[in-house]
């Protein structure tokens, strides 16, 4: 053994008598036993963590140049984006990676559906993770105020007016949250502070409790069996495992790298992503006295924002419309609770969880899809129908079909056909 | 107005938007000839922009010194360019003030740092070339594409001794040259080209350097997708 690693051994000596440094390398890294049966759905936990990291690191850039104030908050981002060294490429990394989040986490979410993640005795990585979702969708929200353009501001009006529907109590929840009557500096300073630093904060803390919770229990794997029943009887590793580090860490490398191909080539060829991750309206400054034609969320919140818009009013009041889009969210919670199938992957379930899988994701694309354009697209109906227009009649339909998905679960799983499931994971 | 009631009418607007759309009757926009690697063009765009535009309009997020990436020196953007301002390193602001210029004509004229990124550059090459006498409107002018219901706009045509005076057939909303300015139809089609060329340019004038770089980062990427991808495989070559 050479000086230097004699030296270097003592130095970590000295600092495992004193921090959980090797043992905790070992429990999260080198000796946490994964299923070896990874696919690649299985990506998108790893780039989460990423763009986690990246919106942090770029988002901590663009605050040292952003001026959180009403007369100079669009400006302040039309200086990062000339005057600012290199500040064009940190803010499109910011904004396209606020987009692509959603994207892996979407898929993320996609992946615990496809093989029963939610699952005994995972429920509390699921809560935790639902938990981690609510909080993007407030820090996206908060965040997308930031530029100040047009379709920030209106955009932010729109969907505090939303809370004004909560009866009695609604319009002074509204102006609480603004600071004011309307959207304005007061609203820009407030929404400032929960996107640098509230909410970031939640997120990391729920992060850690994500993780940890899953390095408790282990990770499920596309068949869903439990690698931890069967272990090897001398080391006690589980047979299909194999160590986090470095297996996945080399192959979640390979991930990355594909991933920065598609983050690069929106970033530096199209940064705006044809109007769904820079509108063309947020490029004029925000203006309280003109109301834009057409206002819709960015892409992500479309499908919700769909939900919205499609389930009839009662009376004058909205509610009903504001409540089921929070219900559409909070779905999620329930789920593993929901699902009473015997068998955790889709390859093991039959055709009627298929089936109603796929139901739910085609209406989550068909409504994120109407939730961008305006309810007209499509045309209206004869007379006979009383002109209603196609477009919402058909996002009425897939709304039925997105909370049936939740809400017949119980059944539809407990009489589905499923098929044995192996002892080990088949690869 | 008591919060009640405004948060109900925000939501009215919210229940109406869709029929604010349904009014938004599309408008045939020409496209612009855009070429961000001909600098003739853009440094011609320049020339029209800072002796036509900027009397009124402000680009006060685009420097006067940032012009050296069309091609320009310093010398030559001082001695040519710098109307406005005193220092080449000065925004290029406009010399009319907010207040004075919404006496004149109803509202300020807009800062046109980004207007193409707000608007893109067909519909300012369409709006530019858009302009009809109208006896009925305050400035004399009229444009559908600004306005395709009214066909109003604020704006009066400034550029109306180079291209000349259009009208407009109200049945076929064709224009048609009724009296023609000093420049040719081709040659002011072309001014209006350069122009607007170099205010796509303003509104992002990072782009070429961006799209350059690109290239290199995804090549980059590239290769080192092809080393991760091999020391994957070495690592896993036991695996089954």
């Amino acid at each position: 053994m050479s000086l230097l690693t004699k030296k270097a051994d003592e130095l970590l000596g000295w600092v495992d008598a004193r921090f959980p440094l090797t043992s905790n390398i070992k429990a999260h890294l080198t000796e946490y036993y994964a299923p070896k049966n990874f696919n690649f759905w299985y990506f998108f936990g790893s780039l989460a963590l990423l763009v986690l990291v990246l919106q942090i690191v770029t988002g901590i850039f663009l605050t040292m140049h952003y001026k959180p104030e009403a007369l100079m908050a669009f400006a302040s981002v039309e200086y990062i984006m000339r005057d600012v060294p290199w500040g064009w490429l940190i803010r499109y990394m910011h904004s396209t990676g606020a987009s692509l989040f959603f994207v892996v986490i979407y898929l993320h979410m996609f992946r615990g559906l496809l093989y029963g993640s939610y699952r005994n005795p995972r429920e509390l990585i699921w809560l935790f993770g639902v938990g981690i979702f609510l909080a993007l969708m407030g820090e996206a929200f908060f965040g997308y105020l930031l530029p100040w353009g047009q379709m920030s501001y209106w955009g932010a009006q729109v969907i505090t007016s939303l809370f004004g529907t909560v009866p009695f109590i609604g319009p002074d929840i509204a102006e609480w949250l603004r600071g004011d009557y309307l959207t304005s500096d007061a609203t820009l300073n407030r929404f400032f502070a929960f996107h640098v630093i509230a909410l970031p904060l939640v997120i990391l803390g729920l992060v850690a409790a994500h993780i940890l919770a899953l390095h408790e229990v282990g990770s499920n794997n596309p068949d869903g069996v439990e690698i931890k029943k069967l272990k090897d009887k001398v080391t006690g590793i589980p047979l299909d495992g194999i160590p986090f580090h470095p297996y996945y860490t080399v192959k979640d490398m390979v991930g990355v790298v594909v991933f920065f191909i598609v983050f690069a080539a929106i970033i530096f060829f199209a940064p705006e992503m044809g109007g769904y991750f820079l509108e063309a309206n947020n490029f004029v400054p925000a203006d309280p006295l003109v109301t834009p034609a057409h206002i819709a969320p960015t892409w992500y919140f479309t499908p919700y924002y769909s939900i919205l818009r499609a389930v009839p009013p009662i009376g004058i009041s909205q509610f009903p419309g504001v409540a089921a889009m929070g219900l559409s969210v909070l779905a999620f919670v329930f789920l593993p609770w929901l699902d009473r199938s015997p068998v955790k992957s889709i390859r093991y379930k039959g055709n009627l969880y298929k089936g109603w899988l796929a139901a739910f994701v085609i209406s989550f694309l068909v409504l994120g899809y109407l939730g961008t354009v305006p309810a007209n697209v499509w045309g209206q109906f004869g007379a006979w129908l009383g002109k209603a227009d196609i477009a919402t009649v058909v996002a009425r339909i897939f709304t039925a079909i997105y909370f049936a998905f939740f809400i017949l679960m119980p059944w539809y799983t407990k009489i589905d056909k499923t098929k044995p499931v192996p002892e080990r994971v088949t690869g | 107005m008591n919060i009640k009631n405004y948060i109900t009418k925000a939501l009215v607007l919210l229940m109406l938007l869709p029929l604010a759309n349904l009014a938004n009757t599309e408008v045939h926009l020409d496209k612009a000839p855009i070429d961000p690697s001909n600098q003739a063009s853009l440094q011609r765009g320049a020339r029209t922009f800072v002796n036509n535009c900027l009397g009124c309009h402000s680009a006060n997020y685009m420097r006067y010194k940032r012009l050296e990436d069309i091609g320009l020196t310093e010398k030559q953007i001082k001695e040519n360019l710098l109307f406005t301002a005193e220092k080449v390193g000065d925004p290029m602001t406009s010399a009319i003030s907010k207040k004075d210029a919404k006496k004149w004509f109803g509202v300020a004229p807009p800062d046109l740092s980004v207007e193409v990124r707000a608007r893109g550059a067909d519909w300012l090459y369409s709006y530019m070339r858009g302009f009809y006498r109208d006896s009925t409107s305050s400035t004399g002018w009229g444009n559908c594409v600004f306005d395709p219901v009214t066909c109003k706009v604020a704006m009066p045509h400034v550029l109306y001794e180079l291209q000349g005076e259009q009208v407009l057939d109200h049945k076929t909303h064709q224009l048609t040259l009724a009296k023609p300015g000093r420049l040719s139809v081709a040659e002011y089609d072309a001014l209006i080209g350069d122009l607007t060329n170099f205010m796509a340019y303003m509104a992002e004038p990072a782009k070429q350097q961006r799209n350059r770089l690109g290239w290199f980062v995804l090549l980059f990427l590239g290769v080192l997708l092809v080393l991760t991808y091999k020391l994957k495989k070495a690592y896993w070559k036991d695996i089954h």
